[in-house]
């Protein structure tokens, strides 16, 4: 009798993406797989590559806020506001408050449009439809703020270095006043209709953790730290803009699963909602949008300067190396989700090919930040 | 779009003040006088220069250093730089600047850790042992603008293909070379 061949296993390799529905973009990532067990992750980016860095170094102050709305396309008033305010602290020019106001009150929208965007796509992402329905109808009313403000849905391109391309119009604080009630019983029924779900708790809970001193040694930041339980918002501890003046807390997670990282951003929701409350009481009705010596075309002087800022998706930061020509020298962006994604491999240690996707989902990369 | 092209200041040294353009003023807040003031102490054992660019204080140190200097600075209990929060590669024609910008949780104070190696022999030893995060913010480095982190676990490319000639984000790569009409 012949000898039984021994029962062999093999470790399978599995190729997702980069066109597959649930990698948020053109991304890729290859996984060795043990059965239903994930042994080793490779990502791959790079798919949507557009040199904005070097697209900087060719273009003129004036024209690099159109770029920094591709960047991160979800959260365009923040990248703006990010560069702007990189070329004003080197030229040491004071923004006028009502446009200050007007930037922060946008931008914590943006925040919410961003985080709503998020919890549509992350119920997807564990199988739920419903939720995006909602999300979508809620996050709809923000962007017709946006709209009627800078004339455009998605690349603002609003605002300038020293202020507002424009005054805002004049009926900007009745507008954001009327939404905020219905934005904020939709995000109550957002909450209520996935969070505490038992399917969603029992794909989320306990899954893609990763402890608050790895997260800090990968750089992670924003949501993905904070649900680690580090209370890192530079909004609070490096205030920037008029960001010192509002009550607002940092939420944040306990076991740095994907629950956690969730349940943070619908948290941060309703603190952005505190913020825009607090902003709009504050902002003078009347006044200049553009700093008193804001030139159409910045020429910052000699130097260098980092400037951080507390993206929806975590630290945004401009490196900014100024020659004193009206091009700057160097431009590089310290981009949240690329960070943030570089953990991947350590999120997905030992975890079921089921949750790779819920684990991607999770950390609300767009990959046209990661990729610039 | 020909003359959008950045002229290489080969007269801009990295850094220094000076030239035709005015440079930023240096705003220290009190956090970073106390930096500045511990630095010299805690990177005794190194040959660093310190200086100031705007709000931060910058330590240029040589390149074989890089790995003793950022392990010091972020395991010495007085400056616990724990969290590196970009790294960039600066083109100056001659040399490259590898700039790591570091900010501590605790203390909640930032500094900046430059590196100078020269265009023909750009060889820094890599920070990953220190900072894992360093791994992909290296790579790029490495893809864009030709710089070998020696030590760093895989220095695959990461935003371009495999075989990509040149190193697209160095001032002597033609970029701004095509006529738009």
């Amino acid at each position: 009798m012949a000898e039984a061949h021994p029962l062999e296993v093999r470790e399978l390799l599995i190729n997702m993406g980069p066109q597959h529905p649930s990698t948020h973009g053109v991304f890729r990532m290859v996984l060795w797989v043990d059965g239903e067990r994930i042994v080793r992750v490779e990502p791959h980016i790079g798919y949507l590559h557009r040199g904005s860095e070097k697209l900087c170094e060719g273009e003129t102050y004036l024209q690099i806020p159109t770029l920094f709305d591709r960047l991160d396309y979800l959260s365009n008033f923040n990248n703006e506001l990010t560069f702007c305010m990189a070329v004003e602290k080197l030229m040491g020019l004071e923004v006028p408050e009502r446009a200050q106001y007007v930037r922060i009150i946008l931008c914590e929208l943006n925040r919410i449009t961003s985080h709503l965007m998020f919890y549509a796509a992350f119920g997807l992402d564990v199988g739920a439809m419903t939720p995006s329905m909602y999300a979508f109808r809620e996050r709809e009313r923000v962007q017709q703020v946006f709209e009627a403000v800078s004339g455009a849905r998605m690349m603002h391109d609003y605002f300038r270095v020293g202020g507002l391309r424009q005054p805002p119009p004049d009926n900007f604080r009745q507008k954001v006043q009327d939404i905020l009630p219905i934005v904020e019983k939709g995000i109550h029924e957002c909450d209520t209709l996935l969070s505490r779900n038992e399917i969603f708790l029992a794909r989320t809970r306990g899954i893609g953790i990763i402890s608050a001193q790895e997260a800090i040694a990968w750089g992670m930041t924003g949501p993905c730290l904070r649900a680690c339980g580090i209370p890192y918002d530079i909004r609070v501890v490096e205030p920037y803009s008029l960001y010192d003046r509002f009550d607002f807390d940092i939420p944040v997670g306990s076991r740095g699963d994907c629950w956690d990282r969730y349940m943070v951003r619908v948290e941060e929701m309703r603190q952005s909602l505190r913020i825009i409350r607090q902003a709009l009481q504050q902002m003078p009705d009347e006044g200049p949008v553009l700093a008193q010596g804001a030139r159409r075309l910045p020429r910052p002087p000699k130097g260098e300067v980092y400037m951080r800022t507390e993206n929806p998706r975590g630290e945004f930061g401009v490196y900014l190396v100024s020659d004193g020509s009206e091009r700057p020298y160097r431009v590089k962006i310290r981009a949240p989700s690329f960070a943030n994604l570089q953990a991947l491999p350590v999120l997905m240690r030992d975890c079921y090919v089921a949750d790779a996707v819920v684990i991607l989902g999770s950390l609300d990369i767009v990959l046209g930040d990661v990729d610039r | 779009m020909s003359d959008a092209r950045p002229t290489p200041p080969p007269s801009h040294s990295p850094g220094a003040g000076g030239g035709h353009a005015p440079s930023a003023p240096q705003r220290l807040d009190a956090r970073a006088q106390a930096l500045q003031a511990i630095l010299p102490e805690v990177l005794r054992p190194f040959s660093i220069a310190l200086s100031v660019a705007l709000d931060e204080v910058v330590a240029l140190v040589p390149a074989e250093q890089v790995v003793e200097v950022c392990r010091s600075l972020r395991d010495d209990p007085r400056t616990r730089m724990d969290f590196l929060r970009c790294l960039s590669v600066v083109d100056y024609g001659d040399i490259l600047e590898v700039v790591y910008h570091l900010w501590s949780m605790e203390k909640r104070h930032k500094m900046v850790v430059k590196v100078r190696v020269p265009a023909d022999k750009p060889e820094v030893p890599s920070v990953t042992g220190v900072w894992k995060g360093a791994d992909w913010f290296e790579r790029e480095g490495r893809d864009l603008y030709g710089v070998v982190f020696i030590g760093h676990p895989n220095l695959a490319p990461l935003l371009l293909w495999e075989g990509f000639p040149g190193f697209p984000g160095r001032k002597s790569y033609p970029f701004y070379d095509y006529k738009e009409w």
